[in-house]
Formats: structure tokens, sequence, C-alpha cells
């Protein structure tokens, strides 16, 4: 179909793209690579009255080292962020589950910022995110703010990001001495995820020091599962302790039931992708 | 409306276009350019496939206006100078890797553009780069089969 008109404004620099969705109100929508959102479009599921372009402007499009953490622009594409050097070196997660998500053409227009606005609970880059404890830059019409990856992701396609603001860039920390697996289970001919986990551990001498796993399409959100990384904290990192903890990797989750999978099958998935993730993170 | 000057298949055209005009739009019924087919409604099969600066796309999920001042290239452009197919398209007709031909097209220039970042790939990597082009009729198999014997081809027949 056709999607209903809109006027359409690019943006060059955050400032004006703040502005021209003040000036648009409650109507206007960020157009990031459109991947989502223009699908949306075109099923008239939506009919914003302006969109703002983002996928060009310049501070939106680059990657920044500052330090011990890398600031990826909003709109850096998914396909960008699978080959940059300074995100395969030092987040290898993130360039590694980029690579996952959707196919060659949506990844050359879809972008990092975009998928983690657009909050889909199957996407994997918040997941990634999630894990990371990454942090996200927000510009609106008061000036900039920080939101940690906790309070970013709000509920089903819903983030912190007010509708006059603008998703500048995500603040993810290095990863040196981790070692980081994203593990996805999907259809063929469907990239979404059914369920999917993203682990990152720290060994010490053959102990599990810190432990993250985070869940995709568990819930309305990614979410963090608590108890799998208390279990393996201070654990030795063997197949056998990696196992027992993947086992609670479903506890307090609400996954829903559809067309690709019932809840009790995305629980056995949790638990089972879970233990594969964390094994590989920990390169066993 | 608004202007855009976009490079389409190696001819600059300059057009006013609402922004709500979707690339294969622009080119199927303004530029005449019916190489480009649409096949679903939801970004899924690929069949629109174009390459924006050599890189593939969904033109059914690009606007118009968000490719002025690049290059695009359908498969109507695709052929070399004096007609001559290119080599994914004689080795889809030599290994037959079309039935209907619906989705030639779109498969033709995901494999270009798979092919011009990884010039040997194995079946799995062909298998991978064209996860977003669906076929109704083959099977991939000898769509598979095509991309691969391409790849020989471009790369001066050594494999
Ligand atoms: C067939 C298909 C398969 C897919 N498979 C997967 C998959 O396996 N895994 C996965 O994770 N994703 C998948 N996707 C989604 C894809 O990754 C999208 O590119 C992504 O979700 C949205 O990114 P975008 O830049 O295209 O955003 P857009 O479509 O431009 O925007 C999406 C939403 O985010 C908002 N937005 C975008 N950028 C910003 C910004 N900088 N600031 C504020 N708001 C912004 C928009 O207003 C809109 O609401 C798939 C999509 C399709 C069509
Ligand atoms: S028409 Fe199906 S992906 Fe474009
Ligand atoms: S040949 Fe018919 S859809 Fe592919």
């Amino acid at each position: 179909m056709i999607p209903s008109s809109f006027d359409y404004v690019k943006a060059s620099t955050v400032d004006e793209a703040v502005a021209a969705l003040t000036a648009a109100g409650e109507d206007a929508k960020v157009l990031g690579g459109g991947q989502s959102l223009l699908p949306v479009l075109r099923l008239r599921l939506n009919s914003p009255s302006v969109l703002v372009d983002v996928s060009e402007v310049d501070e939106m499009r680059q990657v920044t080292d500052e330090g011990s953490a890398l600031l990826v622009g909003a709109a850096v594409t998914t396909y960008e962020v699978m080959h940059h050097d300074l995100v395969t070196a030092h987040v290898p997660l993130l360039a590694q589950t980029a690579a996952l998500v959707a196919d060659p053409a949506i990844r050359h227009r879809g972008t990092f910022g975009g998928s983690c606005t657009h909050a889909d609970p199957s996407g994997d880059m918040p997941t990634v995110a999630r894990v990371l404890d990454a942090e996200f830059v927000v510009a609106g019409p008061g000036g900039r703010r920080t939101v940690p990856a906790a309070d970013f992701f709000v509920d089903f396609f819903t983030t912190a990001v007010g509708p006059d603001e603008v998703l500048v860039a995500v603040r993810l920390p290095k990863m040196g001495g981790w070692g980081s697996h994203y593990e996805k289970f999907h259809r063929t001919a469907q990239a979404w995820a059914i369920v999917g986990v993203a682990a990152a551990v720290r060994v010490e001498g053959g102990t599990i020091a810190e432990a993250r796993v985070a869940l995709t399409n568990m819930g309305a959100t990614p979410i963090r599962a608590a108890s799998v990384e208390a279990a393996l904290t201070g654990g030795p990192a063997t197949a056998e302790a990696i196992a027992a903890a993947a086992e609670s990797a479903a506890d307090g989750t609400s996954p829903t039931s559809d067309t690709h999978a019932d809840a009790e099958f995305r629980r056995h998935l949790a638990r089972v992708l879970t233990k594969r993730a964390v094994t590989k993170a920990a390169g066993l | 409306m608004t202007h855009i000057g976009v490079t389409v298949d190696g001819t600059h055209r300059h057009a006013d276009v609402e922004p709500r005009l979707l690339l294969v739009h622009w080119l199927r019924e303004d530029l005449g350019l019916v190489g480009t087919p649409i096949g679903c409604d939801t970004s899924n099969c690929g069949a629109c496939t174009v390459l924006v600066d050599g890189r593939s796309v969904k033109s059914c999920s690009v606007l118009a206006v968000q490719v002025d001042g690049k290059e695009v290239t359908t498969i109507q452009g695709l052929t070399v100078e004096d007609g001559e197919w290119h080599p994914v398209q004689k080795a889809f007709k030599e290994c037959h890797g079309l039935q209907c031909g619906y989705c030639t097209p779109g498969m033709v220039l995901a494999s270009v553009d798979l092919l011009s970042e990884n010039p040997d790939p194995t079946e799995e990597e062909i298998r991978q780069g064209l996860e977003g082009n669906l076929c109704r009729c083959t099977g991939y198999h000898n769509i598979v089969k095509a991309v691969a014997t391409a790849a020989a081809e471009m790369r001066g027949g050594t494999s």
C-alpha cells in the first residue's frame, strides 16, 4: 500500500531535528533507516504528519572512542556496526549480534538507534544494550540527558524517548577481558528472534568473576536473567556449572504465546540458549 | 513536493516527488522501469531489491526522497555496455536458477552485492547472503549453484 501523506524534513544537525519535532507537535516521527517505520506506514498502522529524517546527521553517524567506552551514533547502520573496526575490537558482542539482525538489504539501511528506539520485544540490539548496561544519549527541547538501559526500555515498542526527542547515540563499555556471545533462535524465513540470549562473562583462573545475561522476547522488554548471573558469579567456568545455572533462565519471565511459539516453549528455549550462550562466552 | 536528482541505471534523473512516494513506485510508475517487481507489503520478500550506491536495499522500504544525490542500479541497468548480460544473469540462465522469474531481479542484485563483498563465498555464505530474498518456485538449490558459478566466472574461471 501507499503511505498517507506527510511532510518530510531532512535534518542536518540534532538541533534541527529537535526543532522540527517540536514545531510539528505530537504527530511527527523520527525517520532512521525506515526499515521498521516504512512498513508500518505502508500498512497504514500509523500516519504521522511529518517525518524528520536523521539518517544523515553527521554527529549521529560517528563511532567515537571515549577511552573506557564507545559512543555509537544512533544513525550508524546495522551493516556499519558489523564491520566497524572500533566495534569489532572493543564491543565484539555488538558486531556479532548485528550480523544476525534481519538480512543484508535491511542491515544496509536499518540503524542501531532505530533498532533500539523501535523496541520490538523480539529485536536483538536492545538486548545487547541491556546486557552491557549501555547509556542512551537523548536530545530534546530542554537539552540532552543520559538514560541507563534499565530505564530506557519501558514496554512493547515503547522507550524513554519522548515524541519531541531524538536518540543521538548509545554509550557501550569496552569489553576487554570479557568473553561474549549472542545466541538466537528463529525460523529461516523469518529473521526475528523467537528467543535470543546475550551473555558476557569475565573468567579469572577458571572462575567466573563476573557474568551478565539478558534475554530477548521473554517479556515486553529485554530482561536481565538475574538468577543466572548470581548462580554463575564466583562459580567454576565449567560445562556442569553453566548448565546448572542456565536452569533458572526463565525464572521471573513473562513470555507471550504466538504463532511462532507458546510461552512454555519459549521458557525451554531461554534455558537451552542461555546454556549455549554462556558456554561460548566462557570460551568452552 | 520535494525535488530530487538521482542517477538511475546510468541516466541522471530529476523529479519533483511527494515525500511519501516509495522508491519502487518511482522506478516503476514514473520512470517505467518495471523490471523491479513488488512482491509483498511487509519488507520480507526482497523481490524489489535494487542497489543504492552499490549496496542492496529493498526499494519498497526506501522513500524516493531518501535517494536524492545517490546512484540507483536496477536489474535493467545491470547489463554491461554493449547489452551483454552480467555474469550473474548469465549464470542464473545457465544453471536454471529461476522458474517463474518473479524473485529473479532481486535475487540477481542481492547476489551482485554479495559477490562484490565476498568474491568466493561458500554455499553457506551464499544462502546467508540471500536470506532476505524469498523464492516460491526453485527451492533455492539452483539459485545457490548459479551464484557459485557466477563467482567462479567473475574470478576468472579459477575456483
Ligand atoms: C523483514 C524484516 C526483518 C527484520 N529482522 C530483524 C531481526 O531479526 N532483528 C532485529 O533486531 N530487527 C529486525 N528488523 C528490524 C530492523 O532491524 C530495523 O532496521 C530496526 O528495527 C529499525 O531501525 P531503523 O533505523 O530502520 O528505524 P526506523 O524504521 O526509521 O524507525 C523505527 C522507530 O524508531 C524511531 N526512531 C528511529 N531512529 C530514531 C532516533 N535516532 N531517535 C528517536 N527515534 C528514532 C522511529 O520514529 C520509529 O518509531 C527486521 C525488519 C524487517 C523489515
Ligand atoms: S516488495 Fe517485498 S521486500 Fe520489497
Ligand atoms: S522463480 Fe518463482 S519466485 Fe523464484
